[in-house]
């Protein structure tokens, strides 16, 4: 496709993102304003994800895209057959031969490692938005790492539950200054952000990118009495067994029976091609 | 046994075929052409061409085929083909004073130079079907007066002469561009009046009629409405003059709004100013009401919290592009947050049940 530059974004836009991108890797954790441009997917979508890999993309770049875990999600689909379109770049599903991952919700189950660039799709950057509407004083409030509204939710959460009933979106502290949102992915996840790759965080109707250089300190907000604890359902995968994966719940007759599987669709399917087999799998050859 | 869905790719290609064919509807029905559209659905077009911030009425006419009369899909596809647009330069600032008008009223002045002229308004007609046009689409020539010699004066600088309504203060600094820029507030007037004009419609009518119903009152009169067709003009460098480089369909709405005053300074009427690409008078009136509520602050008037004189709040929200992909990606898979949730909730559930037991 010659119609539209290399991965689509103007050389102009690019090293616009670029500069802001440098700018989030330097102070990691902070939001950076960017003039995010309009795409031909909707907002909400993975336009600010898009935005990043464009800017980052080079035509030697193997990209894998995730929605869910899964590379065969409709969105992934969707996004992925839009770089192979408009930069004619290589695509694989498999995290280990990817150079930049885009991802939607998950970090790959395999760990990452130098040289590797993770892209998140954020859509709502400001991890304080739902307990102040305005950007003008949640600037002002990082401005003044002015946190403790946020611990006293947390606290709430305690008192009336028991727990810290955030499960996915759960904030974090980057290197002991700014508090971020690592985008919806379930807490699960958040251990594994201290990681070798890159990681950029693209907020496209937000118009923010924020980032984190590798091995950067990543705490999971919590309280010495109430450990932040990465959860997941205690069961294996039904498929490969994995008892350390993240798990998808999955209804299977309308008698209420039900399966866990791996979120992650590449990590499942290398670790039965290596013969790891679940339970159902299991039933299933019997 | 489950096999994790595979096949999205295919289901995707197979929806788009299925999405062309009910474009086109019954193929025994003759196919509507972008000529067609432009010329029959030119409100529209107009809306289009406005909200999609790109002033092309064949364009906007094939978004609006293409996006099956959906018109915030059609203003997103404008959007998206803008984007990728080169910027060559920038206009003067066209001059709505020289304005060729197909309508131009007043609310304030019974006969003012110029005179009242109606122009093409569906403001008097009967809301009653026309059955005749559901067989036959003709229309007779409409009787022609001479056009007006010579421009049309703005009803504005009459009142002006005697310093009854506020003068604004002229600048040539260049304004600012949220199409290029972030969107930063406190937002100034400018930037603000360049997201109203992109709005939508829907949303800024809303507003525009809550500060009527006393979400932020304001009572606006219609010191003029002015529709029709301006020069735009573009400064050349190689040629050290400025010539025209075509003409757009525009719509202005100046409102004459309540006065301010101090023991220092006597009361004036203050302005509210909307200004839309085509023929879009419901846009261009809201949009002027909208402007001056969000004038409250700089007017020295009290903050009643209504949504209408939130800046960040309008701003934030008068967008139908951002609006509607963020609502409709509730529609994208959550499998893994609902997991989440899920198991959450099992365990809150699970310790209350336990306390119950003991």
């Amino acid at each position: 496709m010659t119609d539209y530059n290399f991965a689509y974004l103007d050389e102009q836009t690019k090293r616009m993102i670029r500069r802001a991108i440098l700018k989030a890797l330097a102070v990691p954790g902070y939001q950076v304003p960017f003039a995010s441009r309009e795409m031909p997917m909707p907002y909400g979508w993975g336009t600010g994800g898009v935005q990043v890999s464009a800017a980052v993309l080079t035509p030697e770049d193997r990209m894998k895209v995730i929605d869910q875990g899964a590379d065969d999600t409709t969105n992934a689909v969707s996004i992925r057959q839009f770089f192979e379109k408009t930069a004619g770049v290589a695509t694989t599903t498999q995290t280990a031969e990817a150079s930049v991952i885009q991802t939607r919700h998950r970090i790959p189950e395999t760990p990452l490692t130098e040289g590797q660039i993770l892209v998140y799709q954020v859509p709502i950057p400001e991890p304080l938005r739902f307990l102040e509407p305005r950007e003008t004083e949640t600037r002002k409030m990082h401005a003044l790492e002015e946190y403790g509204l946020m611990h006293v939710r947390l606290y709430e959460d305690i008192a009336r539950h028991g727990h810290i009933a955030t499960s996915y979106a759960y904030p974090v502290r980057i290197e002991g200054r700014y508090v971020m949102d690592p985008s919806p992915i379930p807490k699960f996840d958040n251990p594994k952000m201290e990681m070798a790759a890159i990681q950029l965080f693209g907020a496209g109707r937000e118009q923010r990118i924020y980032a984190l250089p590798p091995h950067t300190k990543v705490v999971s907000l919590d309280f010495d009495d109430h450990p932040f604890e990465a959860s997941k359902p205690d069961v294996p995968c039904a498929l490969c067994g994995a008892v350390d994966a993240y798990l998808d719940e999955v209804i299977t007759d309308d008698a209420g029976g039900r399966m866990f599987v791996c979120s992650d669709t590449d990590h499942c399917e290398r670790r039965r091609a290596a013969g790891h087999r679940g339970p159902v799998a299991e039933e299933d050859a019997a | 046994m489950y096999v994790a869905v595979k096949g999205g790719e295919r289901a995707i290609e197979a929806a788009h075929a299925w999405l062309a064919e009910e474009r086109r509807g019954d193929v025994e029905v003759q196919e509507l052409s972008v000529a067609q559209i432009r010329e029959q659905m030119s409100l529209a077009v107009a809306r289009v061409m406005a909200e999609g911030s790109l002033y092309d009425p064949d364009l906007a006419a094939l978004a609006i085929k293409q996006a099956r009369g959906d018109l915030i899909e059609a203003i997103f596809l404008m959007r998206a083909y803008r984007t990728t647009l080169p910027r060559f330069g920038a206009s003067r600032p066209v001059e709505t004073g020289d304005m060729a008008c197909d309508r131009r009223i007043s609310a304030t002045f019974k006969d003012l130079p110029g005179g009242q002229v109606l122009g093409p308004t569906f403001d008097y007609t009967h809301r009653l079907l026309d059955f005749k046009l559901a067989a036959e689409g003709g229309a007779e020539p409409a009787p022609r007066a001479e056009p007006a010699p010579e421009a049309v004066p703005h009803v504005m600088g009459f009142l002006n002469q005697e310093g009854l309504i506020e003068t604004e203060a002229s600048s040539d600094a260049a304004p600012p561009d949220l199409t290029r820029e972030p969107l930063e507030l406190p937002a100034d007037r400018p930037l603000r009046l360049q997201a109203l004009a992109r709005g939508d419609e829907g949303f800024l009518l809303g507003l525009a009629y809550s500060t009527q119903r006393g979400y932020g009152r304001n009572h606006a009169f219609v010191g003029e409405l002015r529709l029709g067709t301006c020069a735009v003009e573009m400064d050349i460098p190689e040629l050290g003059f400025a010539i025209e480089i075509g003409e757009v369909e525009l719509t202005e709405c100046e409102t004459v709004n309540q006065f301010t005053g101090s023991k220092t300074e006597p009361p004036q009427f203050t302005r509210g100013y909307g200004l839309v690409f085509g023929r879009a008078e419901r846009k261009a009136i809201s949009m002027a009401l909208v402007d001056r509520a969000l004038r409250a602050e700089e007017l020295g008037e009290d903050l009643s919290g209504a949504p209408a004189q939130d800046t960040e709040f309008v701003l934030a929200h008068a967008d139908n592009i951002q609006a509607t992909g963020f609502l409709e990606h509730i529609k994208l898979p959550h499998y893994v947050d609902f997991q989440a949730e899920l198991e959450l909730v099992r365990k809150l559930r699970a310790g209350v049940t336990r306390e119950a037991a003991e």
